[in-house]
């Protein structure tokens, strides 16, 4: 399959959102809500629950499963006060040494007046420089489109997972098509040109896990996601906070390409 | 060309097509009053004292590793425009006697869009400002994360945060000046990440595009919206320095800045 052809596959309804994989993956569950400031984003859904005995938080983007659904959470698009929603559940998961998973699919960030005005990239910058130092393992699982900073704003964990046919991009095709060559259309070429698929987040060294999809066995399928997880936090719990977050800072730290004295540096997998 | 030294250097008002000589003029027209874009090495001439810069990374460049279809040409193209290697230069300085590192984005390279070399010098110059406790003064425009680098400019936004986080948690001071224009994953990564954010009247600050909100929402947008006073007015913004200015406010924030640090 092109990368566009697997973007298209998991904008399609029908596919399992946040919801279903919280249900299968954490029992006792006790859902959070608010940002404290402002208000209650439904895009963004947290709680605390048991992944296998361990107490976790987590954080989801969740896209509705219908159409009324979809209009209340503005179809995954988060606002400002859902990613201050999600940054509160995580420093609070920080205070109770609880790890962080988060299940991240949307298009990107909510773009709208009222969301610059109360400061969209404000919040989202927040959330990238606090995950940096939150003194708790975290993982994120892209379960469909991981949609620029948007998307980031969860992303930037110890860990990130990505479902076989999930895409991971700094702009979306259409939007990349349409201001490079100024056609939407385009978008197939995009793309591609792009790499955003899991399995270039592998080779690139931008996620570590690619899950193979098996809906029609939901519960196997979650089960077997619940395993890597269970053991990567495993590890990620043995360690010392001071390591802990220079792995993580290691991690960011290799990203890029460029040359330098005649010698290109940065590895791309 | 020793004839040029003597040439007096002219510029000219994009909004009102007015000429006016460059000498003392802070790259501000002196008819309509509106700010021009300006090379990042004549910003560091006018805030830094003289002769204290000194360039971190003045090397590197970028490399075309997705072979993106344009990219090398656009690089070479802002290069030879701009007599610039990437959209960002970098150094140690001293302002109004106070040391500090400085970086200043370059909206006349690819819209200061943000690379690999972009993210890479910035990380690095908080690196070095976290090694020799030292303040981080930093200009900021961009049109965003440069998408001929793919995923890897977007997590250019995580690697430059996670230094600047580390710079923090040690106790050391941050000012993130916004310039005309700053947008997209600069805006929500280290333009926002100052402990003070300063901004040039008048600049375009936000994080999606005035014209794409507008498609998008169809929403009748305030002739404001995104400029700096809206967002001093909406609470992002500490205070609205205009260029005259900019250096004595810099040195007067880095003063009080240098009181005793608690041991830890
Ligand atoms: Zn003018």
């Amino acid at each position: 399959m092109r990368a566009y052809d697997k973007l298209k596959t998991v904008r399609q309804s029908g596919r399992p959102t946040a919801a279903e994989y919280i249900e299968q993956l954490f029992t006792d569950r006790i859902s959070l809500s608010g940002d404290r400031r402002f208000g209650d984003d439904t895009a963004i859904q947290g709680g605390i629950g048991f992944l296998e005995g361990i107490p976790v938080t987590y954080i989801a983007i969740e896209k509705g499963k219908d159409l009324n659904e979809r209009i209340q959470n503005h179809f995954g698009c988060p606002k400002p006060e859902g990613y201050r929603k999600a940054l509160r559940l995580m420093k609070e998961a920080e205070k109770f040494h609880r790890p962080v998973i988060c299940i991240v699919d949307t298009q990107g960030a909510y773009c709208g007046a009222e969301a610059e005005e109360r400061g969209q990239g404000q919040a989202i910058a927040e959330n990238i420089l606090e995950m940096m130092g939150l003194e708790t393992p975290t993982i994120s699982i892209v379960i469909g489109e991981g949609g620029s900073g948007g998307a980031l704003a969860l992303c930037t964990t110890d860990y990130v997972y990505m479902l076989e046919n999930a895409c991971y991009s700094v702009i979306s095709p259409e939007g990349c098509a349409s201001i490079l060559w100024k056609d939407a259309s385009k978008a197939d070429e995009a793309a591609d040109a792009l790499q955003i698929t899991a399995q270039d987040m592998k080779r690139m060294g931008v996620a570590e896990t690619v899950i193979s999809e098996d809906f029609k066995h939901f519960k196997n399928m979650c089960r077997d996601i619940k395993k890597q997880l269970v053991g990567d936090l495993q590890g990620l719990m043995s360690c010392s906070t001071t390591k802990l977050l220079s792995q993580r800072y290691d991690r960011f730290r290799k990203y890029g390409v460029y040359e330098e004295g005649g010698v290109v540096h940065g590895a791309l997998g | 060309m020793l004839f040029s030294l003597f040439e007096k250097k002219v510029l000219d008002c994009p909004y009102c097509k007015h000429q006016f000589k460059e000498k003392n003029s802070f790259y501000i027209c002196p008819q309509c009053g509106k700010y021009l874009k300006m090379p990042p090495r004549e910003r560091i001439r006018q805030v830094v004292d003289k002769d204290s810069f000194q360039e971190l990374s003045g090397e590197l460049k970028s490399v075309d590793f997705l072979n993106f279809p344009g990219y090398s040409e656009k690089l070479e193209k802002a290069q030879e425009d701009t007599g610039e290697a990437d959209a960002v230069v970098c150094g140690g300085a001293v302002i109004g006697g106070s040391p500090c590192a400085v970086f200043v984005m370059d909206s006349r390279f690819i819209m200061a869009s943000m690379g690999s070399v972009v993210g890479e010098k910035i990380t690095r110059v908080f690196e070095y400002a976290t090694r020799h406790r030292l303040p981080v003064i930093g200009f900021t425009a961009s049109g965003g994360a440069r998408m001929q680098e793919g995923i890897i400019s977007l997590m250019q936004m995580a690697k430059v945060s996670a230094a600047v986080q580390k710079h923090a948690s040690e106790g050391n001071l941050y000012i993130s000046v916004l310039t005309n224009p700053t947008t997209g994953g600069v805006t929500a990564s280290f333009a926002m990440q100052g402990d003070i954010i300063l901004a040039e009247p008048g600049a375009t600050v936000g994080f999606a595009g005035r014209r794409v909100v507008e498609q998008t929402t169809r929403a009748q947008l305030p002739d404001n919206f995104q400029s700096s006073e809206f967002l001093q007015e909406h609470g992002f913004v500490d205070k609205i320095v205009s260029r005259d200015e900019l250096k004595a406010s810099l040195g007067t924030i880095l003063r009080l800045h240098n009181g005793v640090r608690r041991q830890a």
